[in-house]
């Protein structure tokens, strides 16, 4: 496929030397980018925590677009669900929209009781000038709770730096709670989202081992429990991107140390465990954790048999926003005798992508911030037989006969964990073997004809 | 009763999409067109999967991916540079651009680049069409109606042959995939030559294919577009927008009759629709629309005691709204709020002339309502019925009422595409939907297991 020649640079393939990709470039104009905006990164991040408010600051479309379309579970209150937002009029735009923002704070403030309030900015907000920060700080003292500006106006670069934005914001919490009582075992969980509950799958296994969790950062998120979390003794950060700024800044801070880990995988699970574990330096806790790990493959590992069998030496594609999550993929896919043939990501760095590299086979193409036209050629160039992406990848997939696993936000089912992995392999095993394929035009044989079909209105 | 909206100052899980998400739309519904906003990289993905959910159909909306200095010096060299790679990746015929609420705000002049342009570019170029949407003004229908106007004023004319002239031309709005092609069959039947625009029966519900199309085959075809001001007629879907529309625009211009008629949902609206096209056309009803009229007839009256009287509140696009409106109403449903996000100023009064025969008492109707202000009103109005889109699940979950999904988007159910709404067949699916979702309740909220309603 002829690319354009400006993403040449933003593609590899593995055992063509020398490595070089560069990323965290800006999207091209006139690609059609996976990727989101500074703004969709804050919200991504923040969005799980509960008992906030979070209220976007500009004209509808934002909030709207970001209305309950993850499957971020609270076990509390559900504040987060609900899409709030200035809906800035050409008035406001004209005449500035600190106004309409103050009035619509206070209202909601008053209508919800949250515990903070997030305000996020979007692009016009940054165009027009309105002072968030001197809004943010007037309501803050008039209703006695935390209200934080989020930096985030799309344009100022890629989701990337909605992160940062995220996590300065949190920064803004954190140190300002009571962190007597809490356990010298004692951790955060940074990065994820409980996304089907997976933060609950998660806790239950540090609790199990005999770690105090302080904070969810921020799945099933509370205000409170980030406000005191400079008090646990560890910060456990999963994803590559999301929250690493806020680990490094309380571990300038409060010296709080911090491991990366990932919960996908039976690999990078049990990893995680003896990480925290090892960390601790506790022989009673290190057992504890064997024998969890070993329990858990015990149930898990023999109805996994079924699945490696069947989809042994299968194709599979990644595409996903993060590098670490890619990782995590790769080795899964390993496990169950599946050949990765391409793998990318929206947000990854020059490092992780060399890393990937490297753990890949010869061939394997290695690509950032893609786009449609690409993805197309490189499915139909490896001849997939699954596909692990977001929403924005599944029509491109089944257009072109391929099997689809969603691996993003929006997913219902539980992939982290033990149970994750076997969740993972039957999500993989029903779309690869399923029927349904032997219909679409890339495989059946003898009935090629009944592919071609006139549009309504042909081109003359 | 109070018929004073609520009226808050911050807005909560809105009602309405924002504008450019309507033009990209109706840009898809173009013969060869890509759509494409000029704006920074967010609001083009953000539409995308919006779309996506809905469709289970690909779309690409090119975006000129403005950063910071861009919004600062302007977008022109961003715009010029994306026109660029779309032209040289997709090779569109047709390029429409769409603006957003960045670029309308830094005050960028996309007529004056367009213009510059069509000078440093060498080579051939496809054909630009811009609309100005800023989402600060309006909802995603009024991006979608002034799309639709824009590629009208850009190229709709009088081309070719005055003999075979006398078509048809029909501006249906924003309706699915299914409505258009059901459009198609009833002017064919008619033997009427019919320019739909736009037409996304194939852009966003396409067959599976051999290989992946950049651009999806289908659209109205640019040279129907090119003849429409030879048509002797036109009919247009909706009376909330403004008078600029594209139907508007072909009779100021050409001299082509404009008629504006409310959705054909439900039988009187599509007994209008089909008038219409008898006059146009010279022809009687073909036998088979009288034969699924009649059927629809007969429907009606074997399902009406199972839903006269239920109250129900319809939410969506002010057209839609109206059409919804009317069609519950003449099945005997009773709606007692219709709520629309958009703001015509229009919607009171064309829910009244729809159905001032049908109901004794005329519904609260509501402008400029977000989810919020519709579910604090049903807390009171104790409906039976939600009908709208998938967004107004959680109420109806609150409610445990029934929702009757209609319209976009459809993001909790397969096939939002297929939903068929006009004319008689759309309005015998629609009662068969109404019905049986009344019936379903009944039963599940019986412990006798009945398996006879
Ligand atoms: S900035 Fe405007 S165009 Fe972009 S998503 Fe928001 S409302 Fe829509
Ligand atoms: S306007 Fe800006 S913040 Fe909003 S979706 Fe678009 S790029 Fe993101």
């Amino acid at each position: 496929m002829e690319l354009l020649k400006e993403r040449e640079e933003q593609i590899h393939r593995t055992g063509e030397q020398p490595f070089t990709l560069s990323c965290n470039k800006d999207s091209l104009a006139g690609a059609v980018s996976q990727r989101a905006c500074v703004f969709c990164g804050s919200r991504v991040v923040l969005y799980p925590i509960a008992d906030a408010l979070h209220l976007v600051h500009g004209p509808i479309g934002c909030a709207v677009y970001t209305w309950d379309i993850r499957g971020a579970l609270s076990s509390g209150p559900e504040l987060h669900r609900l899409s709030f937002s200035t809906d800035l009029q050409e008035i406001d735009v004209i005449f500035g929209g600190e106004k309409k923002l103050r009035s619509a704070l206070l209202e909601l403030i008053e209508r919800h009781s949250p515990k903070a309030a997030f305000v996020y900015s979007t692009c016009i907000v940054g165009i027009i000038g309105d002072d968030m920060e001197a809004v943010c700080r007037q309501v803050e003292k008039e209703t006695g709770i935390p209200v934080i500006p989020v930096k985030s106006e799309g344009f100022m670069g890629n989701k990337r730096a909605g992160y940062t934005a995220a996590c300065n914001a949190m920064a803004r919490l954190i140190g300002t709670g009571e962190t007597t009582g809490i356990s010298p075992y004692s951790i955060n969980i940074l990065g994820d989202f409980n996304l089907a509950g997976e933060i609950w799958l998660i806790r239950e296994y540090f609790e199990r081992m005999g770690v105090e969790v302080v904070a969810n950062i921020t799945g099933d998120g509370r205000v409170a429990d980030i406000q005191r979390a400079h008090g646990a003794a560890l910060n456990v950060v999963q994803c590559s991107g999301s929250t690493m700024d806020l680990a490094r800044m309380m571990e300038d801070e409060y010296g709080v140390p911090s491991i990366r880990v990932s919960y996908f995988g039976v690999e990078d699970m049990a990893q995680a465990l003896y990480d925290v574990a090892n960390h601790f330096n506790d022989p009673e806790m290190l057992e504890r954790t064997r024998q969890l790990v070993k329990e858990e493959l015990q149930e898990l590992l023999p109805k996994l048999e079924f699945y490696k069998k069947a989809l042994k030496g299968k194709k599979a594609a990644i595409y996903v926003g993060g590098s670490f999550k890619a990782f995590s993929l790769v080795k899964a896919f390993r496990l169950l005798g599946m050949v990765v043939v391409m793998v990318g990501s929206q947000t990854g760095t020059e490092q992780e992508y060399q890393e990937l590299a490297e753990i890949t086979d010869p061939g394997t193409i290695i690509v950032d911030d893609t786009n449609p036209l690409e993805l197309t050629s490189f499915l139909e160039e490896k001849e997939v037989d699954i596909f692990v992406g977001g929403v924005k990848e599944r029509p491109i997939a089944y257009k072109l006969g391929v099997g689809f696993c969603d691996h993003n936000h929006e997913r219902k089912e539980m992939l982290a964990g033990f149970v994750g992995m076997l969740n993972f392999a039957e999500e993989v095993y029903s779309s690869v073997m399923s029927p349904v394929w032997r219909f679409t035009c890339q495989k059946e044989k003898g009935r090629e004809k009944m592919c071609s079909i006139a549009v309504a209105n042909p081109k003359e | 009763m109070s018929k004073n909206p609520p009226n808050y100052i911050s807005t909560t899980n809105a009602c309405k999409l924002c504008t450019p998400l309507g033009a990209a739309l109706a840009f898809k519904g173009i013969e060869g067109a890509v759509p494409y906003l000029h704006g920074s990289q967010g609001c083009a993905t953000y539409m995308r999967r919006y779309i996506i959910s809905h469709f289970n159909e690909p779309i690409d909306i090119a975006s000129s991916s403005l950063s910071e200095k861009h919004a600062v010096y302007g977008g022109g060299a961003n715009l010029k540079l994306g026109l660029m790679n779309v032209t040289q990746k997709y090779r569109p015929q047709l390029i429409g651009i769409a603006t957003t609420c960045l670029t309308e705000t830094i005050g960028d002049d996309v007529k004056l680049f367009l213009r510059e342009y069509e000078k440093e570019v060498e080579g051939e170029k496809p054909i630009m069409v811009q609309v100005s949407t800023p989402s600060y003004n309006g909802t995603h229908m009024e991006g979608f109606h002034n799309a639709v106007a824009s590629v009208v004023a850009a190229l709709a004319g009088k081309e070719g042959d005055e003999d075979t002239s006398g078509g048809v031309n029909i501006l249906p709005g924003f309706v699915s995939p299914a409505d258009i092609r059901y459009l198609r069959e009833i002017t064919d039947d008619f033997s009427l030559q019919a320019t739909i625009l736009p037409d996304i029966s194939d852009t966003m519900d396409g067959p599976a294919a051999k290989t992946y199309e950049k651009i999806q085959p289908g659209g109205t075809p640019l040279s129907s577009i090119a003849s429409m001001g030879n048509g002797m007629g036109s009919i247009e879907f909706g009376h909330t927008m403004s008078d600029d529309s594209g139907g508007v625009l072909l009779a100021r211009k050409f001299g082509v009759e404009n008629v504006r008629i409310a959705m054909p949902m439900g039988i009187s609206a599509s007994d209008r629709f089909f008038d219409h096209l008898t006059r146009l056309s010279g022809s009687p009803i073909p036998e088979k629309y009288r034969g699924e009229r009649g059927r629809l007839v007969d429907s009606y009256v074997d399902g009406h005691k199972y839903i006269y009287g239920k109250k129900a509140i319809v939410y969506g696009e002010e057209d839609l709204v109206v059409g919804l409106t009317a069609f519950l109403a003449e099945i005997g449903v009773m709606p007692i709020l219709c709520a629309s996000g958009g703001k015509s100023g229009k919607l009171a009064e064309m829910i009244r002339q729809a159905t001032d025969d049908l109901l004794p008492e005329q519904p609260q109707v509501h402008e400029g309502m977000d989810f919020y202000d519709i579910s604090e009103l049903a807390e009171s109005l104790g409906p039976d019925l939600l009908v709208g889109h998938s967004k107004g699940y959680p109420l109806a979950q609150k409610l445990s009422i029934p929702l009757i999904r209609v319209g976009f988007p459809i993001h909790d159910r397969m096939g939002g595409q297929r939903i068929l709404h006009l004319g008689y067949r759309g309005a015998q699916q629609l009662f068969d939907l109404v019905v049986n979702a009344c019936i379903a309740k009944k039963q599940g909220d019986s412990s006798i297991g009945y398996s006879y309603m």
